[in-house]
């Protein structure tokens, strides 16, 4: 349970880690250390350098611009977890970390590191997905942004080259009063979810919705946007009936069976979370459901 | 450069020492400094039983290596305790029966110790969630949540008895 060797770098700018990454062989950035130190541990992963982003500025912060909200890549999950900048405009976020392993996990698991682990069941990728985040990666090559949706390449795999890093991510703020619902289902708190659902609606004249978002996770290899659930919701006053049966799209999905659940139980919970999720969001963009 | 050098100020004393990058904070604290209080239970981030604060914030000391807390500041279940006697939280898990054997305890005290400080009046719920990343195979959790609940009565009453 110890991991193998390797040579520790901890760059202080961007374009140190940038050259770091370019020039090292079979190097990989270290950013929390919540996922990849226990596979180090376990030997599944053995890496000859390790790049520590944990001190390097550029990638901290968070920005809210016009319409849009920015968020570094080495943010701690628990100080998104706790800050008022994403509790006002990034909501679903905010719930979402609530989920994210423990305390003691988020106050140094990042929210870079948890888009570049890209596990199936995480809650961020999720939150992204929802959002229609765009992804920002920085190399010696410059900046290179990747809308969310074409960030996975399959299971726990993304579109990051070796010697990319994520540097930032931005998310398209949705209207303030917008609301927001996340419901996951764990057999214990802080274990990996078996399927989660996380929704967004905005709401506007006579309870109508503008616009829907709704993303699955645990159930595919990267977090899912239930297309046809959204298009049900819209230019509608959502209900219990218009909730269930948008929430009905998730029949259709085929999730993975495994030692955890089948594949069966999974589309269940993925029905049943979406449902709790869109009426979360519906009530708390003032509409009674 | 897999030999590194890291500075950490543990409990209040500043230690240097060229350290193994792989060298995991916990192993930091046993094997050089000899704190042996922190304890190793799964050595992959799930029993919480090497939880230590770094800069105030409760962390993994199994995920974290020594090296990355180079200018930090780590507190240990050692340096939660007084010079004589127990502190308010060890003397309110002595009274509630909140340990048995022991293993898990010093974790449980770090954890509690950052949520007390955070929260001076939890409820059983924000102490059973806060206790969620930290595993106990003996006492069921009740007498911990326990001792937490009058742990935190005692330091608001600020009798300390």
């Amino acid at each position: 349970m110890k991991p193998a060797p390797f040579d520790y770098h901890a760059p202080r700018q961007l374009e140190e880690a940038a050259e770091l990454l370019a020039s090292l062989p079979n190097a990989k950035i270290l950013a929390g250390g919540q996922s990849l130190v226990p596979m180090m541990n376990f030997r599944y992963v053995i890496v000859d350098h390790l790049v520590d982003l944990g001190g390097v500025d550029d990638l901290r912060g968070i920005a809210v611009g016009d319409g849009w909200l920015r968020i570094g890549a080495m943010m701690r999950q628990r100080d998104l977890e706790v800050s008022p900048e994403i509790a006002k405009h990034c909501p679903l976020m905010a719930e979402a970390l609530r989920h994210v392993g423990h305390r003691q996990t988020r106050n140094r698991g990042t929210i870079g590191g948890s888009l570049a682990h890209a596990d199936p069941a995480a809650e961020l990728p999720a939150v992204c997905a929802a959002y229609d985040a765009v992804v920002h990666l920085a190399s010696i090559r410059g900046i290179r942004s990747v809308p969310f949706g074409e960030f996975s390449a399959g299971y726990m795999a993304t579109v990051l080259a070796p010697d990319e890093m994520i540097a930032a991510i931005e998310l398209p703020i949705w209207r303030l009063g917008h609301g927001h619902g996340f419901h996951e289902f764990a057999r214990r708190r802080g274990d990996f979810a078996l399927a989660g659902a996380a929704a967004l609606l905005d709401v506007g004249a006579g309870g109508v919705v503008r616009r829907a978002a709704l993303a699955l996770f645990g159930v595919a290899a990267q977090p899912l946007r239930l297309d046809a659930a959204e298009a049900t919701l819209t230019g509608k006053v959502p209900d219990a009936a218009s909730i269930h049966s948008a929430a009905a799209a998730a029949w259709l999905v085929e999730p993975i069976s495994d030692i955890h659940a089948s594949g069966d139980y999974r589309r269940h919970l993925a029905q049943v979370l979406s449902a709790r999720a869109l009426a979360d969001a519906a009530r708390r963009a003032g509409v009674e459901v | 450069m897999s030999k590194q050098a890291t500075r950490v100020t543990v409990n209040g004393k500043p230690h240097a020492r060229v350290v193994d990058a792989r060298l995991t904070l916990a192993d930091f604290l046993r094997h050089e400094l000899g704190l042996t209080g922190t304890h190793l239970g799964c050595e992959h981030g799930v029993c919480g039983a090497c939880t230590v604060l770094v800069d105030g914030r409760s962390t993994r000391a199994c995920l974290m290596f020594a090296v990355q807390a180079n200018g930090c500041e780590v507190t240990t279940v050692e340096g939660l305790t007084p010079d004589s006697g127990l502190s308010v939280l060890q003397q309110a898990f002595v009274d509630n029966h909140g340990l048995q054997c022991g293993f898990c305890t010093p974790g449980m005290l770090v954890t509690l110790t950052e949520l007390l400080r955070d929260n001076a009046d939890p409820s059983e719920l924000e102490v059973r969630e806060a206790l969620t990343g930290n595993l106990c195979r003996c006492t069921g959790y009740a007498g911990i949540v326990a001792a937490a609940l009058d742990a935190a009565q005692r330091l608001r009453n600020g009798s300390g008895s």
